[in-house]
């Protein structure tokens, strides 16, 4: 009976803290992205887009807030005393942290968020009621709601793009919270092929569509497990690592050449996205 | 001053609560129109809400929480003055409870009841509402035991459950003398019914007894705990002017701040419509004022020390929230809920204020209302100032739809609650004639000193 199988498994229903207890072997998807490569020209967002089924909200709901880009680039004035055309700017890719220890996890009531072996943070569109819970507990708002049935009511693709559907993604009803799957159809694709070929995925063999789409591949992604993967490279390079609360960059009197952080460590998520901070003029 | 005239016969007493079931004033009758009406118009807002998806209501991301959670923890606050007064009042042995605790406590159900809705409303797909209940299944799914909203679903289950328990057991020594009294028709079947054959033997008031103080008992930890983990909702969270330590607490003297002051208006409101001016009597009404403002009192200092811990840490993000809670676009109201919330009550400290009904009636009005802005700002503020610099500064305001929602739920609570007075005793019978009997008693044996021992019934 289903109690026996709560009890039996209550070691897969509590973990004692997710940075102790997962294995990791063999995947542990993670990325990294070079701010001072990204030319903020929103190509990965559109290949997003394109690839898991979002749907275009249009101008109104837009300027409502209730746009569902799962990779956004935010745009961040610098404060330089110039005006509109001269003034500095930075660019910010931001998506799914994929973290650790998800604080949107533990909060959702009908564990409708999960984390997978390899290191994703899974959302079961299936299970979700739509209580929002995990959104309001996301430190990187990047949880996305269906505020309205896109796919029928809303008709975001009208018939003639309907061949333009990724048929690999579900498309999601009303009521369903969504957000990045680091491409998961893809790498279980990719899985999938080396388990039948006996071995794992090697470095390269996938990509996520924001990855594949960066003119100036300031996105890496890859097995963190895997010594030879360029995400598993620059990490070390960085000192960054998965169960760290505090960069290495800051521990440094006097600045470093380290540039790996991850956003909000301390409130100690353990994201699965390292960010390089991008070298500034003044800093050369 | 005595609670209430000790020369009342028994019958009377009898007479005048019948007379409650049978003919109020006709405002009775205009307040249950406009319940209708806004109920009606809320449940128009839920259908078109239903068919269309949250979004009709304004919210996005990252205000994916609005007005639908803060009067969720509006009326579950609500619910706590109903076991004060029925119960924990009852183990103090305050008498001036008794004319006064049977529609505190009715207050008390139809308030979770009302909860309970916006529990629904709130979910993206509340047709699968049934996905948060750990049932048994075939496919061995449980929800998450660790999301306290699960433990907010299993508290409210439990806490209405057994109010209506609580509500019920009071209730059926008055049930059987409605059903003794009441002319032949539906109404004598239904109160035979619910009567449960009593008697009024000593067996039965012996049993009776006993059953009422176990589930009082029981209520009392289950009221506190309730609204503390309603507060973990936000305090278990990482998010800044959420992740508070002392939120049960003030969570819970909030609840009954706001409870106090709704059975303050309903008081005024039920004395006049069903006229118990000789039972809701002015000195119950200064007892209850004094009440609560000692609560207001406390809710005043637990939120300076909610703000002086925030203010005198080093958390930097939470500080600039409630900077931006005094300054930003949401400081009109975060202003209107402390002056609502602290200053209004002064005018309980004031002693000829203190059974003026039009000026209680008011007062208590405001006080509902900086209660209610207050779970507001709680809950809105922290989605436009959060940690996430992308989120800051984003403002997303209600919508008529959401508004008409919020709207609705008062229309739902006043109907239960009006159809309840009418058609259950709102005073107790009972324990009315409980109270002149010790009276009388008391004055048979010492007629002198009456002032001072009633007195001693504030608490």
């Amino acid at each position: 009976m289903s109690v026996t199988n709560l009890l039996d498994n209550w070691a897969a229903v509590r973990h004692f803290h997710p940075i102790d207890d997962k294995p990791h072997d063999p995947y542990k998807w993670a990325m990294a992205i070079d701010l001072d490569a990204c030319i903020g020209c929103n190509a990965c967002a559109v290949a997003c887009y394109a690839e898991n089924n979002l749907p275009v909200v249009g101008r109104e709901k837009f300027q409502h807030g209730q746009v569902m880009h799962w990779m956004r680039i935010e745009r961040y004035w610098n404060e330089d005393d110039r005006e509109f055309p001269d003034q500095g700017a930075e660019f910010m890719p931001m998506m799914c942290q994929q973290c650790e220890a998800a604080p949107c996890e533990t909060v959702c009531p009908v564990g409708a968020t999960n984390h997978t072996q390899d290191g994703l943070n899974s959302q079961i569109y299936n299970r979700c009621i739509g209580s929002r819970y995990c959104s309001a507990n996301c430190p990187y708002k990047v949880r996305y709601f269906n505020w309205y049935d896109y796919p029928t009511t809303d008709n975001v693709w009208p018939a003639e793009m309907n061949y333009q559907l990724n048929p690999d993604v579900t498309v999601r009803g009303k009521g369903v919270m969504e957000k990045c799957t680091f491409c998961v159809q893809r790498l279980r694709a990719a899985e999938v092929t080396a388990k039948g070929e006996g071995r794992i995925v090697r470095e390269g063999e996938v990509q996520t569509a924001c990855q594949q789409s960066c003119p100036t591949n300031a996105i890496s992604f890859g097995n963190l497990v895997d010594p030879e993967s360029r995400v598993h490279k620059q990490w070390k390079a960085q000192q960054v690592d998965l169960a760290k609360d505090e960069q290495e960059k800051d521990k440094q009197e006097g600045g470093s050449d380290l540039r790996g952080y991850r956003i909000f460590e301390d409130l100690r998520a353990y994201p699965s996205v390292m960010y390089l901070e991008r070298v500034r003029e003044s800093a050369v | 001053m005595k609670d209430i005239r000790e020369d009342i016969a028994w019958a009377k007493i009898n007479q005048d609560v019948m007379k409650s079931l049978e003919n109020p004033r006709p405002l009775y009758w205009v307040i249950l129109f406009f319940a209708v009406l806004t109920f009606g118009i809320g449940i128009g807002c839920e259908v078109y809400q239903y068919q269309m998806g949250m979004g009709v209501a304004n919210l996005d991301n990252p205000h994916v929480w609005g007005l639908y959670i803060a009067t969720f923890i509006f009326w579950i606050g609500m619910s706590h003055s109903g076991t004060l007064l029925s119960a924990i009042l009852h183990l103090m042995h305050a008498d001036w409870r008794k004319p006064i605790y049977r529609f505190a406590e009715a207050m008390t159900t139809f308030s979770l009841m009302t909860a309970g809705l916006f529990v629904m409303v709130h979910l993206g797909r509340l047709w699968q509402f049934y996905y948060a209940v750990p049932y048994p299944n075939e496919r061995w799914v449980w929800p998450n035991f660790q999301s306290p909203l699960l433990w907010d679903a299993m508290a409210i289950f439990t806490y209405l459950s057994s109010s209506v328990l609580f509500l019920f057991v009071g209730m059926i020594p008055d049930l059987a003398i409605a059903r003794d009294n009441m002319h032949s028709g539906w109404r004598k079947k239904l109160y035979t019914l619910l009567a449960l054959g009593w008697e009024g033997t000593d067996r039965q008031w012996r049993n009776f007894r006993v059953t009422y103080l176990t589930i009082a008992c029981f209520l009392i930890p289950l009221a506190v705990s309730v609204h503390s983990i309603v507060a973990s909702d936000f305090g278990m969270s990482q998010q800044p002017g959420w992740h508070v330590t002392s939120f049960p607490p003030y969570f819970v003297a909030g609840a009954l701040y706001s409870g106090c002051a709704a059975i303050i208006t309903l008081f005024i409101i039920l004395r006049y419509v069903f006229k118990f001016e000789d039972y809701m009597t002015l000195p119950i009404l200064k007892k209850i004022v004094r009440l609560t403002f000692a609560i207001a009192m406390v809710w005043t200092y637990l939120n300076c020390v909610e703000f002086a811990s925030v203010w005198y840490s080093h958390d930097a993000v939470s500080k600039d929230l409630l900077i931006q809670k005094m300054t930003g676009p949401y400081a009109p109201f975060w202003w209107a809920m402390i002056f609502c919330g602290s200053i209004v009550p002064l005018v309980f400290a004031i002693k000829r204020f203190q059974t003026n009904i039009p000026v209680l009636f008011a007062t208590s009005l405001l006080l509902n209302l900086g209660m209610w802005l207050e779970r507001w700002m709680i809950v809105s503020p922290t989605f436009s100032h959060g940690y996430y610099p992308w989120t800051w500064d984003h403002d997303q305001w209600p919508s008529m739809i959401q508004w008409g929602i919020v709207f609705g739920s008062f229309g739902w609570f006043t109907l239960l609650f009006m159809v309840f007075c009418k058609m259950f005793p709102s005073v107790s019978m009972y324990e009315v004639k409980e109270m002149v009997y010790h009276r009388t008693l008391h004055l048979k044996n010492n007629g002198t000193a009456v002032e001072q021992t009633v007195e001693q019934g504030v608490h």
